[in-house]
Formats: C-alpha cells, sequence, structure tokens
C-alpha cells in the first residue's frame, strides 16, 4: 500500500475522496503489512476573526489542506516541517484532539471523523500521544503514579489498587525507569526522566498507534540519544506504529522507515526514509534538507546549499497553484496555474507534488485563488 | 583566520558563583580563551553547563546581588570586569552587540519595531530621530528584512519569528560593534531560516572584522561557523582547538559522547545512537575530581575520582591553535 496519489486540493466537507481523479497507482517495495490510519483529503481550517468587537470571521486558516496519508502496521512514519506548516494539527487531527472540517481519517479500518463518544474513548486507548514540553505536559501536583495509573482506571483496564499498581511498575520498568520512583512528583524528575514519564503513560493503554509530538525538541542532545534509543526499542518490542513529528531531520532519518515532508498544511513529498532523505525529488525537500547543519567541519564547508529566499506564505493566504512556487528557485509556467498531486517519482514509494516531474494535478478555479468566507 | 596582534577579546580564568536557594552554585569555573578579529568562537555545552552564564558576566549582565565574578575579560585591553557601569554601558551596543535565544523575549511587545532600533541608536552618540530612522531603515535592509520602511512601523507580533530574530541581529549592530554574542540565537529557528541568519552573520563578519562568540549546542551549526571550539561542561571547558581537531578527532570522552549521540543525516538509524548515560550534574553539587567522571564510559585512571585533569595539548594540532583537553584518559575509542 501507498499513499494515494490523488489530487490534494481542497476537499468540500462531507465530498468522498473517491470523487477526485487519482492519478496511476505506484508499484511499492514497502512492506505490506496493511495500513493503520490513512488520511484522505484531511482538513483542517480555523476561522479568522477580526479583532473587532462584531467578531466577524475575515478569512481561514488552512493548517491543514488537503492531506492524503497512509501509516502503515509497524512503521515510524517521519512528518516534517517547518514551524506552522500544520504538522502537529496533523497530528492532532489524527487523534481527532481537534475536529477536522473536512476529509476522513481512518483508524483500522474505521472511519474516525465520525465516531461517538464511547468509539472517540476506544480511540483514545489505542493511540497515544507523547508531548513535547515534558515539563508542561504532566500535572505537577500528581505522583507518578497517579499519572501513569489514570489511563488504566478511564479504561478499566486493571481493576484494583493492586492490580493497577503491579502494571504500573511494569510500565515504568518499560521505560528505563525504577518502579521505586512511582511516589515521586515531576519536579524531582529531569527532564528526559519526565518524558519517559510521559511516553510510560502513553503506553499505559497498549495503545497500537503513537504520535510523538517533537517528544524530544526540549531535551539535552546526550538525553535526546537516549529517548530515541527508547522510542525504537518500545517500537519493535511492542510492535508500535509510529508518527515521529519533529523539526530535526537528523532525528527522523534516523527513527523512520518513512518521511514525509509538509508545506504550508499539505504534504509535499513523502517515501522512505533513504529515499526522501537522500535524493528527494521536491525542491522543498531538497532546500530543508541542504540547511541542516552537520557536525562535519570540512563537509560543511563545501557543501553547497540552497538557501530559500523569504519567509513561508501566512496559511491563511496559501499561493493559487504550488504553494511553495513563492519560494521555490525552479518556478515555471504550470505552478500558479496547477496544484500539483503527488506523483510518483524517484525511488519505489516515492511521491512528490512538483511539476518538475510532469504537470499532475488539479487546475486552479476562481473560487481557490480568493480564501472562500466561512459558513 | 589567526590574528598575530593582541586578540579582540581575552577572557581570563573567569569565575561565576551563583547564590542560590541550595547553596553556593559554581557555575563558571576557571574559562580561558581569546577570540580575534573576524574570528568566530563557538562554545558548546548542554543546559546547566554555563556556557550562557559565562557570556552574561562579561557584559555585568548578572545581578550583582547573587552573582559573584572573578577573573578578568580585556575587550581591546580594557578589562569589562572592573569597569565602572558607567563606561560599560558605552561599551554595550558600539562595542559589544548582544543577541539572545527568544526574539520574542528580547524585543519589547508595546514598541514598534522602528523605536526600538532608534533608541538603541539614539543611545549612543548624537542623532536626529529622522536620521536614526533612516539609520535603522538601512540597517534593517541590510539583515535581509523585505520592506524595510513599512516594518519599521510594525510590532514585534506582526512578524515571523526568523524576521524577528533579524530585526534582534539589525540592533545588535546597530553601532558595527566589534564583538558580537550570540547566545543560541538560531536555536528555535528552522533550519532554513537559520541557513539564512548564520550567511548574515557570516557576511557581516567579513565585511566589518567582527569577532563572534557563539554559544549553541548544536554541533553542525559549529562545523559551519565555528574557527575555534571551546566544549564546557559543568561550568569548565573540557576540551578547546580549532573546530577541525575538535569535531573529527574529539579527545575528552564527553565531547566523543556528544558527537556519538547525534543522529547521521547521510545513513539510517539502524543501528543504536551511543548514549551518555545519566544527566549533567548540578553546579550545586559538582563532583570532585574530573566533572565528568560520573557519566565517563572510559574511565580508569584512579585520579578521575580525585583529582581534577588540567587542560592539556593533546596531540597534534591544525591550524596553528593549540588541541587541548582536560581529561586523564590518554586514549579512549576513536570516534
Amino acid at each position: 500500500m501507498t499513499d494515494l496519489p490523488q489530487g490534494p486540493t481542497a476537499h468540500a466537507r462531507g465530498v468522498p475522496a473517491s470523487d477526485v481523479p487519482a492519478s496511476p497507482v505506484p508499484a511499492s517495495d514497502v512492506p505490506v503489512s496493511g495500513v493503520l490510519v490513512s488520511a484522505r483529503g484531511l482538513e483542517v481550517h480555523f476561522p479568522v476573526r477580526s479583532g473587532n468587537a462584531l467578531r466577524r470571521t475575515t478569512g481561514l486558516l488552512r493548517a491543514v489542506d488537503g492531506v492524503d496519508l497512509d501509516i502503515h502496521r509497524g512503521e515510524t512514519l517521519g512528518l516534517v516541517g517547518e514551524s506552522g506548516c500544520g504538522k502537529s494539527t496533523l497530528g492532532n487531527a489524527l487523534l481527532r484532539l481537534v475536529e477536522p472540517t473536512g476529509g476522513t481519517v481512518t483508524f483500522d479500518g474505521t472511519d474516525v471523523t465520525g465516531l461517538d463518544r464511547r468509539g472517540l474513548r476506544d480511540l483514545r486507548r489505542r493511540a497515544g500521544m507523547v508531548f513535547q514540553d515534558p515539563f508542561a505536559s504532566l500535572d505537577p501536583r500528581r505522583t507518578v503514579r497517579q499519572t501513569v495509573s489514570e489511563p488504566l482506571e478511564v479504561h478499566g483496564l486493571r481493576s484494583g489498587r493492586q492490580e493497577r499498581s503491579a502494571r504500573v511498575a511494569e510500565l515504568l520498568e518499560l521505560v528505563g525507569l525504577d518502579p521505586a520512583v512511582a511516589d515521586r512528583y515531576p519536579h524531582e524528575f529531569s527532564g528526559g526522566q519526565r518524558q519517559r514519564v510521559g511516553i510510560a503513560r502513553a503506553l499505559a493503554g497498549e495503545p497500537d498507534f503513537l504520535v510523538c509530538d517533537e517528544a524530544i525538541a526540549s531535551l539535552d542532545v546526550s538525553v535526546q540519544a537516549q529517548v530515541l534509543n527508547l522510542l525504537r526499542r518500545l517500537q519493535r518490542q511492542l510492535g508500535l506504529t509510529l508518527l515521529f513529528i519533529s523539526h530535526d531531520l537528523s532525528a527522523v532519518r534516523h527513527v523512520s522507515d518513512r518521511i514525509a515532508v509538509m508545506y504550508l498544511g499539505r504534504v509535499v513529498e513523502v517515501g522512505p526514509a533513504a529515499a526522501v532523505g537522500s535524493d528527494p525529488k521536491m525542491p522543498y525537500t531538497q532546500a530543508l534538507l541542504s540547511a541542516v547543519p552537520v557536525p562535519h567541519p570540512a563537509l560543511e564547508r563545501t557543501r553547497q546549499r540552497v538557501v530559500l529566499g523569504g519567509d513561508v506564505p501566512s496559511p491563511a493566504n496559501v499561493p493559487s497553484g504550488c504553494r511553495f512556487r513563492t519560494r521555490c528557485p525552479y518556478v515555471f509556467e504550470p505552478c500558479p496555474d496547477v496544484d500539483p498531486a503527488l506523483q510518483p517519482v524517484g525511488a519505489p514509494g516515492q511521491l512528490a507534488a512538483c511539476h518538475l516531474h510532469g504537470v499532475v494535478g488539479r487546475p486552479v478555479e476562481q473560487e481557490d485563488a480568493v480564501p472562500a468566507p466561512a459558513d | 583566520m589567526q590574528s598575530t596582534s593582541a586578540p579582540l577579546l581575552e577572557v581570563e580564568d573567569l569565575r561565576v558563583r551563583l547564590r542560590t536557594p541550595r547553596g553556593p552554585a559554581e557555575v563558571v569555573n576557571g574559562l580561558s580563551y581569546a577570540v580575534g578579529r573576524g574570528e568566530t568562537v563557538a562554545v558548546v555545552g548542554e543546559s546547566g553547563s554555563g556556557k550562557s552564564v559565562s557570556v552574561l558576566a562579561l557584559l555585568g549582565l548578572l545581578p550583582v546581588r547573587v552573582a559573584t565574578v572573578t577573573g578578568a575579560a580585556r575587550l581591546d585591553g580594557e578589562d569589562l570586569l572592573t569597569m565602572p557601569p558607567e563606561r560599560l554601558r558605552e561599551v554595550r551596543g558600539p562595542g559589544v552587540g548582544m543577541v539572545f535565544q527568544d526574539p520574542m523575549t528580547s524585543l519589547n511587545p508595546v514598541l514598534t519595531i522602528g523605536r526600538q532600533l532608534v533608541e538603541g541608536i539614539r543611545a549612543h552618540g548624537e542623532v536626529s530621530k529622522a536620521a536614526a530612522r533612516e539609520r535603522a531603515a538601512g540597517l534593517l535592509a541590510e539583515v535581509g528584512l523585505p520592506d524595510p520602511q513599512r516594518a519599521l512601523d510594525r510590532y514585534p507580533h506582526e512578524l515571523s519569528g526568523g524576521m524577528r530574530q533579524r530585526v534582534v541581529i539589525a540592533i545588535a549592530l546597530a553601532h558595527n560593534p566589534s564583538l558580537l554574542i550570540a547566545d543560541e540565537a538560531t536555536t528555535a529557528l528552522d533550519v532554513t531560516v537559520q541557513a539564512q541568519i548564520l550567511d548574515l552573520v557570516a557576511g557581516l563578519q567579513s565585511e566589518h572584522g567582527t569577532g563572534v562568540v557563539w554559544i549553541t549546542h548544536d554541533l553542525g551549526v559549529v562545523a559551519g561557523i565555528a574557527d575555534r571550539v571551546l566544549v564546557m561542561y559543568g561550568g569548565r571547558c573540557v576540551e578547546d582547538g580549532s573546530v577541525d581537531d575538535v569535531l573529527e578527532r574529539p579527545a575528552h570522552p564527553y565531547t566523543r559522547g556528544l558527537l556519538g549521540a547525534l543522529p547521521d543525516l547521510a545513513s539510517s538509524g539502524d543501528g543504536e545512537l551511543a548514549t551518555v548515560p545519566g544527566v549533567p550534574p548540578a553546579p550545586t553539587d559538582l563532583p570532585a575530581g574530573c566533572v565528568f567522571w560520573p557519566r565517563c564510559p572510559v574511565r580508569s585512571d584512579p585520579r578521575c575520582e580525585t583529582e581534577q585533569p588540567p587542560l592539556a595539548v593533546v596531540g597534534a594540532s591544525t591550524g596553528g591553535l593549540p588541541h587541548r583537553a582536560a581529561t586523564w584518559c590518554e586514549e579512549g575509542s576513536p570516534r
């Protein structure tokens, strides 16, 4: 299975993804073990309100704007992009921590967007989240035991204090903490240890899927490596499927089986980590990778860097056609007029949304040029 | 790029002790280094290693009531640490420009960019408002901010992180300082914006011969910009030398551990990353002997736990800079 290379243009609410013309399905050598999480034409649009007393909606902020993405069972998918590209919102939308405004998300065959409260609770057990800041994501007034055992109580996974206590000890050991620390408070731990507590909490419900949103960003370099190793070990041990969201391309390259690159609310390239990491086909990915400094002075001095001009456009005012065209060094005729679709290019399983590899996509319609007013 | 004349900044045996609720903290313990004109010195270390405090101390930016600073720091021969406050105020700005990590907190949110720049320009020298504004626009253009005239009337929140950091750099460069101190100046920025900022600083440096002290934990950035590297751990310099020596032939077990812990962009991660076990020591509770020994994977010398190793020359050096490390470990596994 690969990501369906269909028109990633804006879907109106409720329009099925299959209504969009699909381009040829590429061959793939990605291990076929089934898709666990799948997004089709996923949109999260936020209304932009003007500052006056009437609070009228004056525009739309397209945080996630037509994302097609499949996450395979047992893989680690790395999601990279600059700040503001919508990668965290996408991760939240997959778990319905924010409500998608369009498109669909399926989790193990179930449409997540239509779940009721009970269904959502089950999803919360099967899909966990590790947050960025271990200082902010743990309740300072609760002990580690209380934090880690809460999911057990909520989901009725262990009855009785004794059993829960045993499970907490098991979880702490799993993440490399001494079970004896269970009755301590978060402030008694270092950042890396707190992140381990956060991981233990996320694992309490025995999830199939874990979203790690910048889970190592606030840690020191030597501690980052410890947590990266832990995540990889846990994944193998427990057969987890991971979405690893990070702006750190080296870390993503290290942990991921596949990498997806986001720009302005859209996945613009996806493929096996080796292909995307070493031979990217989308100019944005090329620029992003070339900007990552490597700790080798001789290499750094001779390296050709693609320095992008300007800043990322606002997601409230997305350029027409290819959204990268305002910063792209290779821009040509079709770029402003055709919104490029993900198409197979390069290595098997590699997809890029770029006209340099053949003009595929949806022509810009008049209504797309101006942000549509919200209902 | 080493200058033969006297260095621009010469720090000698800098020590900072802070009074904390948990007792005195030895945050910086005998730091010595020199920065030549046009040269970039990178100070590398993890959080709590004392790298930020060491530069705050240079500019007298630590609260006097809690901080005791000793040693010497000569900027063009003049000691910053013994300078009267009035003279220090004159030096900050024209002599030394400073850029901090978070551009949102180093800019005043209720003043326009223009007012903040003009204030900085007029604080040192008799300039009319109009002329200062003119100069401010010129500076913003120099740091590559699009439409500088309009940017002057904007507030910090109206600019992106990269643009804000460029404004902070423009303020720091307003008087063509001979020394620029950047404390994690690009850490909060995306890699693409970081590349723009690094290019910008390198350009200004070659144009004005500015000496740069770049504090960071990102060894990739160090490899790209530094001439000389200083690795800090537990408030001490544990290794220094030319960028090639320190990054390609690290001699201290800590530097080796730091480099080994970095995921490599060029290869996939089938292997585990090397880790440095444990966490850095608290400055209130530094271990006796070598500061790194409780975490050191190769400790074997009996002196490790009792005697502090001196910063001594290790092996051949390149680029005319001695390569020194403070360790009892003679040879470890190569990187």
